[in-house]
């Protein structure tokens, strides 16, 4: 980028253009813009945290955590989310080295771990409501509930985008814009993991406490 | 004459009923049909005219942030329009409803015109406007060819679009919300509510919030990553930087309004118990959340209007503003700051005393920044040459009436003086003096600014003057009043008044606002006498102001591509240093530019939202379903779309180029 | 008062010939010292303001570009000196409004109890304080004096110079009790209870608001509040005791529904713990008292049995404005265990056995949890939807 030095160097003149397109290669701020973005959802479940701070021991002289609650379930969902984030690295890895089928092949076994956590998860809240521990109950369950279902739909959005992904990468590769996209799903799926995690303590294990 | 809404509803138009439609209310049957009549003369000129795919090529599609920034204008000034159309409403209900008589609104109308006079200002209005400046400055004056996501610009837009439309929808399909502008639950609960006026304010606000919160991302991402080189940021200019503060505002607090939305959704719509009182709810977690948002939201409408006025004053002073380090840091203080005050608008809730002045306190520690700010424009204006065009008359009014403002702010920041005015008139009459003294006449400033910039000719000025004064004298009356009569103790959102030595202070606002609607007349025949009279206001040199920021290097209307060459900086107000040191324009040796393709997949997109948020106020659950199904089908195939910009030619760039330099040289007059 | 009219209102003084500024004329100590601060502030306020606003219009004419004697400097644009100052002046307004602000906020916390009755008079050491409480309905006011045993509606009255301590809650959305000649308002809200201390030192009628908007008949809901002398109010409660009625639960829950520009009306007699019951929302038959309900949670709630311990709207008061959830079902209540009364002697300390789950939630899930009595102690109760012993 020598046009932009500030003065050219053959005349010594202040230079106040540059002669060459000052590229901004595509995507070039996209890392940062989706960064921004999971700031921004970040607080929506700040919110929902708060939420569930302020109104968590809200029953309504209905149940609590601890009549609720099973961590040996909510355990092996954890791990099946851990488990999808480290596939999910393999898949990032297989990018690098720049082999296509096999970041599909790690894609979907991040999908299908991702599918596992769902699949429990919805297994609790079935289990819960069939007997009568509705989110219409208390303050307490509309608050678990939302907190746990607004994760679960943004794993749910995760899942879909990622076999929208691994359609991408067969039909056209590891093209930089997939890369790109790899990368920020990549975010996405860590992401929910951290917030998993923040789930996970505050609301499963202190409220077995509480 | 409240209509009841059927629970359960039919399985395919939901709760809606021609019920709904108003036509037990004759004031909005004539409003339907003066809307419908104009519509259908718009539509029909445009059909007549062959403008739809003009339209949509150009503008609706387009990716350019200049005209999506121009876009956005309109869409505020429209949205001005109505909003005060329910002002003046007000004004004359409260000036009508005295010694007996109830006026001549009822509360179920009253009640929606004062809410959607708040929503539609704020969210519709302001926040456009805001927008809409900042989209179309900023790329402009960091020497970028655009933003960083131009299909997300577009499509922000169109969501902003929507939710404006759903508002308007609830003026002639059931209703507005009857709630206050924020909507405290429990009213605005479903037991209180049940209408569809809540949830068309929820589903406005939500589709209106996505928008807003992509667009602040959008736009950090432009300032921080496509400055031009040599434009550190402490050299980039102070609309750039309150608008950075502003976007970064937007990103930090759209996101908490979406969540409390949210749940106030699912408490009507899924009968949860966030909000209510049983079962273990909480409204006051409501209130203070709003709030966490609502604070902030008035900054991030001040901020780029500070911006405006700094750009204006030192252009107009010809001379560099004073104390650019001190005004960014001021900027950042507020940015800061605004999210440690939101309790100050409920002191009355009772939280103690050490929470109150905590709070009462970090509020009054604002208006140390803001203080500086203020003696930043004047010491500017100090050893100037102040051209007074439009633009600086605004400031220098801004300057007086906004400290009027700042003043009456402190003194509701004090717990004990906020026990006496809290939901006064005084409080209402305090927050139009800094809405008004400082984003509105900081909007009018910066379109009078940069309109010369957007179109190649300046505003008429005479019309513009005329518009001035009626909004400033116009201000004075109509709110000078409402603080008197805070002092009486005369609480906001009365419908009828039973004290007759109150009548004369409302029938002088109530003149005041007609006085504002001169200023609204003024100002869109200014802009008709402006482009009429465009051959005579025109300005070829594409720098009409003697300016100092970048956008004034380019050309008026700037080309898609902005600048021909990216520029380099080397000091604040590069436009000026470059001027002043000499420059030659580059008359050849033109690339091709790399700019980004229309497309209509944000209108599409926008569209289906806003078809979802109306299925859902009705409750037609299989529309609802049906278009999120959309929804995520377009934005997926979107993602297919790998072709997504194209190349400017050489030749085309220098063909623009060259008619812009015989432009310059007065060799052809346009 | 007249110092304050003469300085800020001389110019607007023909107006405001007819006008009542209560706010700035108050007649109550608190509103009075709450004026003050008022006035202080925009005094310590106007100290700035009026140079800037000066030197703004002076530096415009001044420096106005046909003005060529002016000096014209295009460079300056720093100067440490005066930025120093121009941080440092607002920000010594500011310490001083917030050494101000934090006493204030203090001395005149409402929750406070007085000390005062006015600038120069204590509260007499052995003074109790006239309780008042405040119901917010929709949309009037309800005014119960616990120790004289009889309410009113849109109609308060208080003896002059003795220190007032007001309780108050609302019974559906939220508002805010505001007598401008008295005090600062508060905000009533259901199921909570806010406080408020005042005194009110001249005799005369005054205008009572409420300052929050709560729905449709919002404007109406104002009430009329009498200064009185002692004399003057014994009269007054005892025209309240020979014409009233009975403020029982089942009045009061005729009383609540919504009605527009209520008339006075008052009660000789009023069901002692009906205020509890109002603040804790289980006015109606068989619903739980917040406090019960506050107690279960923190004892960690009823178990998984609690779950059925709802029972479906039996009366009108969440469709009152005609309202339910589409998708949520029904709205119901929480059945109490406790009468208000069980609960106002025993403090609301009970003894629960929580029913705990059986099997986890793994595997087959849990059977239905068996309806067995939650409490030993209290009366238990066989069938899910039979109400309590209210």
């Amino acid at each position: 980028m020598s046009s932009t030095t500030t003065t050219a160097p053959e005349t010594g003149e202040i230079v106040f253009y540059e002669k060459d397109e000052h590229a901004h290669p595509e995507g070039h701020s996209t890392a940062l813009g989706f960064w921004i973005y999971l700031m921004s959802d970040c607080l929506i479940f700040a919110m929902l945290f708060a939420t569930f701070a302020v109104l968590g021991g809200n029953y309504a002289a209905g149940p609590s955590p601890k009549d609720l609650f099973d961590l040996e379930l909510v355990a092996v969902n954890t791990a099946m989310l851990l488990f999808s984030s480290i596939t999910y690295g393999f898949a990032m890895l297989a990018m690098e080295k720049g082999q296509a089928k096999q970041v599909q092949a790690w894609l979907l076994v991040t999908a299908l771990f991702g599918a596992a956590f769902l699949a429990i998860e919805l297994y609790e809240f079935h289990h819960m409501i069939e007997h009568g521990a509705t989110p219409q109950r208390s303050a307490f369950l509309s608050s678990f509930f939302t907190l746990v279902g607004t994760h679960g739909l943004h794993v749910t959005f995760g899942l879909i985008w990622l076999f929208t992904l691994m359609v991408q990468v067969g039909r056209r590769g590891l093209v930089p814009a997939n890369k790109r996209r790899l990368m920020c799903l990549s975010m996405f799926w860590h992401f929910l993991d951290v917030i998993w995690i923040g789930v996970f303590t505050f609301v499963y294990l202190m409220g077995m406490l509480r | 004459m409240a209509v009841s809404y059927p629970v359960p509803t039919s399985p395919i138009f939901g709760r809606f009923t021609l019920d709904a439609l108003p036509f037990h209310e004759p004031i909005l049957v004539v409003t339907f049909l003066v809307v419908a009549v104009g519509g259908a003369a718009v539509l029909g000129a445009l059909t007549y005219f062959r403008l739809w795919g003009y339209l949509w090529r150009e503008w609706f599609t387009s990716v350019d942030h200049k005209k999506i920034g121009i876009m956005y204008m309109v869409l505020g000034i429209i949205m001005l329009l109505r909003g005060f159309a329910d002002a003046i409403m007000m004004r004359i209900q409260q000036a009508w409803a005295f010694n007996g008589s109830d006026g001549y609104l009822p509360s179920h109308h009253y009640d929606q015109v004062f809410t959607a006079h708040g929503v539609i200002m704020i969210f519709f209005v302001a926040m456009p406007l805001v927008t809409g400046l900042m989209n179309y400055v900023v790329p402009l004056q960091i020497g970028a060819r655009d933003v960083s996501f131009p299909f997300l610009n577009n499509f922000s837009f169109w969501m902003t679009t929507g939710g404006a439309i759903l508002v308007m929808m609830s003026l002639f399909i059931g209703e507005f919300a009857k709630t206050g502008w924020l909507a405290y639950p429990p009213l605005s609960g479903v037991s209180y509510s049940p209408d569809p006026g809540v949830d068309y304010y929820i589903w406005a606000l939500q589709v209106a919030g996505v928008g807003t919160t992509l667009s602040g991302i959008n736009l950090i991402c432009t300032i921080i990553k496509m400055r031009a080189p040599g434009m550190t940021m402490m050299k980039m200019p102070v609309f750039t930087w309150t608008s950075l503060c502003t976007n970064v505002l937007i990103v930090a607090t759209f996101p908490v309004l979406t969540a409390v939305l949210t749940l106030l959704a699912l408490d009507r719509y899924l009968g949860m118990n966030f909000f209510t009182s049983d079962f273990g709810g909480s409204p006051m977690l409501y209130v203070n959340l709003i709030w966490i948002w609502g604070h902030p939201e008035v900054y991030i409408l001040i901020l780029p209007a500070f911006g405006v006025f700094s750009e204006v004053a030192a252009t107009f002073s010809g001379k560099r503003l004073f104390g650019y380090t001190s005004m960014v840091y001021a900027t950042v203080v507020i940015t800061i700051l605004s999210y440690l005050v939101w309790l100050h608008h409920f002191f009355t809730m009772g939280s103690g005393a050490s929470v109150n002045s905590f709070f009462g306190i970090t509020t009054m520690i604002i208006s140390i920044p803001t203080g500086a700010k203020i003696f930043n424009w004047l010491f500017t204006m100090y050893r100037g040459r102040i051209k007074f065009e439009l633009p600086m008359m605004y400031t220098v009014a801004f300057m007086l009436v906004f400290v009027i403002g700042g003043m009456t702010g402190v003194m509701l920041a004090i717990p004990p003086a906020d026990f006496v005015l809290h939901n006064s008139l005084f409080l209402v009459a305090h927050f139009h003096n800094v809405i008004i003294g400082g984003v509105v006449f900081g909007m009018f400033a910066g379109i009078a600014y940069w309109w010369p910039k957007a179109f190649g000719f300046r505003l008429e000025p005479f019309w513009g003057k005329m518009s001035f004064w009626f909004w400033v004298l116009g201000f004075f009356f109509a709110f000078m009043p409402l603080y008197v009569l805070g002092f009486m103790g005369v609480t906001r959102r009365m419908r009828v008044f039973d004290d007759p030595s109150w009548h004369i202070w409302f029938i002088i606002a109530a003149f005041g606002a007609f006085l504002i609607l001169l200023g609204i007349v003024s100002f869109l025949v200014q802009i008709g006498v402006s482009i009429l009279k465009r051959e005579q206001l025109r300005d070829t040199t594409g720098d009409p102001w003697n300016g100092r920021t970048l956008e004034w290097a380019t050309s008026s209307p700037p080309p898609d591509y902005n600048f021909a060459f990216t520029p380099v900086i080397h000091e604040i107000d590069a436009w000026w240093d470059m001027k002043r040191r000499g420059y030659k324009r580059p008359l050849g040796g033109y690339k091709p530019i790399h700019m980004p393709r229309s497309t209509g997949t944000g209108v599409i997109l926008a569209g289906l939202s806003t078809a979802m948020g109306f299925a859902l106020v009705w409750y037609i659950w299989w529309l609802a379903a049906l278009c999120f199904v959309a929804i995520l089908a377009v934005a997926i195939g979107h993602t297919f779309n790998y072709n997504r910009d194209y190349d400017i030619p050489a030749d085309e760039v220098e063909r623009t180029e060259e008619a812009r330099t015989k432009l310059l040289t007065g060799q052809v007059t346009p | 008062m007249s110092r304050f009219r003469l300085i800020a209102l001389l110019p607007i003084a023909l107006l405001m010939g007819g006008c009542n500024f209560v706010v700035l004329d108050p007649s109550g100590d608190i509103a009075i010292q709450q004026r003050d601060i008022v006035i202080l502030s925009v005094v310590l306020m106007l100290v700035i303001i009026i140079p800037v606003m000066a030197l703004t219009v002076w530096f415009a004419w001044r420096y106005r570009s046909s003005n060529k004697e002016a000096t014209y400097d295009p460079d300056w644009h720093h100067s440490t000196q005066l930025e120093l100052v121009i941080w440092a002046a607002p920000l010594l307004i500011i310490i001083c409004l917030g050494a101000v602000t934090w006493m204030s906020t203090h001395l005149l916390d409402p929750y406070r109890p007085l000390d005062r009755i006015a600038a120069d008079t204590l509260v007499k050491p052995d003074a109790k304080p006239l309780e008042v409480q405040v119901v917010a309905l929709d949309w009037k006011w309800l005014f119960i004096y616990p120790e004289l045993g009889v309410a009113s509606v849109n109609e308060l009255a208080a003896p002059v110079d003795r220190p007032l301590s007001f309780r108050i809650t609302s019974s559906a959305v939220m508002n805010a009790f505001y007598i401008p000649a008295m005090a600062g308002m508060i905000y009533a809200m259901p199921g909570m209870e806010s406080r408020l201390h005042a005194v009110i030192n001249n005799a005369g009628t005054y205008r009572g608001i409420s300052a929050n908007y709560s729905g449709a008949g919002f404007s109406g809901m104002h009430f009329k509040f009498h200064g009185m002398s002692d004399a003057d109010f014994d009269k007054w409660v005892a025209g309240v005791k020979a014409g009233g009625g009975d403020l029982t639960r089942a009045v009061y829950l005729d009383l609540e529904k919504p009605s527009e520009n209520v008339p006075i009306t008052h009660y000789a007699q009023v069901d002692p713990v009906l205020f509890k019951a109002i603040l804790n929302m289980c006015v109606e038959p068989g619903k739980m008292c917040m406090s019960e309900m506050m107690a279960l949670d923190a004892k960690g709630g009823l178990g998984l049995g609690g779950v059925s311990n709802v029972m479906n709207i039996a009366y009108d008061k969440f469709n009152r404005r005609g309202g339910t959830t589409v998708l949520g079902g029904d709205q119901g209540f929480v059945i109490g265990l406790c009468s208000p009364e069980e609960l106002v002697e025993s403090g609301a300390k009970l003894s629960v056995v929580r029913t705990t789950p059986s099997t986890r939630l793994i595997g087959a899930g849990l059977p239905l949890p068996a309806f067995t009595p939650i409490s030993s102690s209290a009366t238990p109760f066989s069938a899910p939807f039979r109400p309590s012993n209210i």
